[in-house]
């Protein structure tokens, strides 16, 4: 679809300089030291007359391409970032900025380097101005957000069922989440393990601090009798020391796991998914699957809902309530070790803070879907994740966690107990 | 080791702005929580809008800056309402994750592009300091001594701040006092039973969410007041930071925000100091100067935990006054 690739290099730009500069249309490049330049071609042929604008340092120049397509713009400052903005008004018809995946290609942001001057290329071809039909993007936003969903379900399942047993609304699940993504980046990339031997094990350290958290920290506060906003904050307090502990360890920057660039593969119109996409879709649902069998049909799960639903009364009925959540814990952490490394590869990339960013998420689709209820939370996680990517569709995209919080805050209105929530749980 | 030095920087941090916002933040906090017992974790929302509010009224509609200040309050005073009609009927974890959303909700709304010419995006908004060092009555100058040496501007912004926060404790004290306020601990202890009494519980609390959210909001002006508004600053952690100098201080009382605020800021400064200059001395090996920053952050959450579970009042509350009852 992409007819073509303007490449205008810098050596050009320079050559352009001292040869061809009286064909370019240049603006402001005898009265600043810098320049920002560009070549606009279709097809190898010129596009003449398109209207370009470059802004930022206290700039804003409009600029026209010459009859080579060429333009260069002056600029200030050096070791600074320009906004180009290609009016497709001035395109011919049916011609438009194409790139994928990106929903305003005609806009780009260019750092003038120490050199001192720029290139900004833009991808020009036939097609319609947005892109992609809205139909394909329509397919390929719903296909991300349910994958988006299913991820966000292995994390708010574990959260909701830590919630249903302890009462506790727990924020640092986040960390668990992050911590999962850690360990898998630690036995892959440290110890070079091969990545379908550091998954597991990875979700397995998961699984073991769960315990060790339940054991360590929840479990005596439980025989302590704390108050349940107090055991909140504490889980607060817990969630900012491990954050900055792993920060601590693997400082502010973003690491990636093998495989997080694999190929994508195109599988109808413009709907491309790449391999690893797939592969957690699968993964996502397969755990699942074997959860809700877990919860359902084993004795352990029948006594987790018995405890969910009234712990005095399971412990009068002979359940080991203590064992129940310590078992809990042990599969919400890996639960949650599994969506951090889901996470890894969908945002893409490890980051201290990555947990934080979707614990919102993962809290709105629990709530959503009844607290304290597990397949409430499934259910609750693909309607957030579906939200998230759709949502996109009609808002700019810096905005699409909003819808998410913001229907959070709508459905408290109506029904504060979620979809699959029972009412006398609000009181 | 330059041990003057440190300890200089820790005592400035008492006279700080962001020292005075985070008391003013955690006074309206504990209207909220201390007293009325909502578990509000929104309070970065609270400070955002009364930052943005007072910066916007001044950039785009050209305000002096008291009126921008007013406008700045009467925001959060709005913002307290909308978050109230759903929440407050809520119980306590589902108010805790409303107002935590809410916020986020807000900042994501000032650091889209959507409205950049208004909220100025990711970078903020500056420049907004004309009309509030025009009224500054201290000739020009540096004044004070030891530590606390600032020009004209700085001693200007302190001064405002410490009255603000002056009144603020003026009318929280007065507040808790009156029957108003018997009412609203009563609503902390006991809802149903105040409610039994025939009081309007939702009208209580909601006046508590609007009166410790204008002044919290009072704490995000003053934060914004010396230098200029980012949206990076109202992100969840200044909730959780606020928190923590609000319980260490002690949540049911009317000092004990300001002394949290301090005590915190003072730690917090002297911890960021002392860190790495162990690091470059070779005291505390094995360690970058970054990880040194950053350990401070990891030793905040640590004594959060420890004072929730072991001294839950703070150190100015009473155990008897209970805050964690629900």
């Amino acid at each position: 679809m992409i007819v073509l690739l303007i490449v205008a290099a810098t050596a050009m730009a320079l050559f352009s300089f001292s040869s061809q500069a009286a064909h370019a249309d240049e603006v402001d490049t005898d009265k600043y030291d810098y320049r920002v330049s560009g070549n606009v071609q279709l097809d190898g042929e010129p596009l003449e007359g398109v209207e370009l604008n470059v802004s930022g340092n206290g700039i804003d120049t409009d600029v026209n391409t010459d009859a080579d397509g060429k333009w260069a713009v002056g600029v200030p400052e050096r070791n600074a970032d320009y906004t180009v903005t290609l009016n497709e008004e001035t395109l011919p018809e049916g011609i438009a900025v194409v790139e994928e995946g990106n929903d305003a290609p005609n806009v780009k942001e260019v750092t003038v380097g120490p050199g001192g001057r720029v290139t900004a290329n833009f991808f020009i071809g036939e097609g319609t101005r947005n892109t992609t039909s809205f139909f394909d993007q329509f397919v390929s936003r719903a296909i991300n957000g349910l994958n988006f969903g299913l991820m966000l379900a292995l994390a708010a399942i574990g959260l909701s069922l830590v919630y249903g047993t302890t009462g506790l609304s727990n924020f640092a699940h986040a960390e668990m989440v992050t911590f999962g993504a850690v360990a898998a980046y630690f036995f892959s990339v440290g110890l070079g393990w091969a990545i379908w031997l550091a998954i597991p094990a990875a979700v397995l350290v998961g699984g073991a601090a769960g315990w060790g958290l339940d054991a360590g920290l929840w479990r005596p506060l439980r025989k302590r009798g704390v108050g349940i906003v107090q055991l909140m904050i504490v889980s607060i307090g817990l969630s900012l020391a491990a954050r900055y502990t792993i920060q601590f360890f693997i400082g502010g920057g973003t690491l990636q796991l093998p495989g997080s660039d694999s190929p994508r593969i195109t599988l109808f119109g413009s709907v491309a998914l790449s391999v690893i996409d797939m592969v957690s879709m699968a993964i996502s649902l397969v755990v699942i699957l074997i959860f809700a069998w877990w919860l359902v049909f084993t004795r352990i799960g029948k006594a987790t809902r018995a405890v969910s639903d009234n712990p005095s009364l399971a412990a009068a009925s002979g359940i080991d309530v203590d064992r129940v959540i310590r078992i809990v814990w042990i599969v919400a952490a890996v639960l949650a070790a599994l969506a951090g490394i889901l996470w890894a590869y969908f945002r893409p990339g490890i980051k201290w803070d990555m947990g934080a960013q979707i614990l919102l998420l993962v809290f709105a689709a629990v709530t959503l879907g009844g607290l304290g209820t597990a397949f409430g939370a499934l259910v609750g996680s693909i309607i957030v994740g579906l939200l998230v990517e759709l949502s996109s569709l009609w808002i700019p995209s810096d905005l699409k966690y909003v819808g998410a919080l913001g229907v959070l805050i709508i459905i408290l209105l109506f029904r504060p107990q979620g979809i699959l929530g029972r009412k006398e749980r609000v009181g | 080791m330059d041990w003057l030095q440190i300890l200089s920087n820790t005592a400035s941090s008492i006279l700080a702005p962001t020292t005075m916002a985070y008391a003013l933040a955690a006074i309206g906090l504990s209207v909220h929580f201390g007293f009325a017992g909502l578990l509000n974790m929104g309070i970065a929302g609270f400070m955002a809008v009364g930052a943005y509010g007072y910066a916007i009224s001044i950039i785009t509609f050209g305000l002096p800056w008291w009126g921008a200040a007013l406008i700045g309050l009467a925001a959060s005073a709005v913002f307290a309402l909308i978050l109230g009609i759903p929440t407050l009927r809520l119980r306590g974890d589902y108010l805790a994750i409303v107002t935590i959303a809410a916020a986020e909700v807000l900042r994501l709304l000032f650091l889209t592009t959507a409205f950049d010419e208004v909220t100025g995006s990711a970078d903020g908004l500056s420049g907004y300091h004309a009309s509030f060092r025009a009224s500054n009555p201290i000739p020009p100058g540096t004044y004070g001594f030891g530590p606390w040496i600032y020009n004209e501007t700085g001693w200007w912004v302190r001064i405002i701040g410490l009255i603000t926060i002056a009144v603020a404790v003026l009318l929280v004290w007065s507040l808790m006092r009156s029957p108003w306020g018997r009412v609203l601990k009563g609503i902390r202890e006991d809802e149903d039973a105040v409610r039994a009494l025939g009081k309007n519980v939702f009208s209580f609390k909601m006046q508590a969410l609007v009166i410790g959210g204008v002044i919290a909001a009072a704490g995000g002006l003053i934060y914004a007041l010396p230098s200029a508004v980012s949206p990076g600053d109202y992100v969840t952690s200044l909730t959780f930071f606020v928190w923590t100098a609000l319980l260490l201080g002690g949540a049911a009382t009317i000092f004990g925000p300001v002394l949290g605020a301090v005590l915190y800021w003072l730690v917090f400064t002297f911890l960021g100091n002392v860190l790495p200059a162990l690091v470059d001395s070779g005291i505390l090996p094995f360690i970058s100067n970054i990880q040194a920053a950053t350990l401070r952050y990891i030793l905040v959450g640590i004594a959060l935990m420890l004072l929730v579970i072991f001294r839950p009042q703070g150190i100015l509350g009473n155990k008897k006054e209970l805050t964690f009852v629900k």
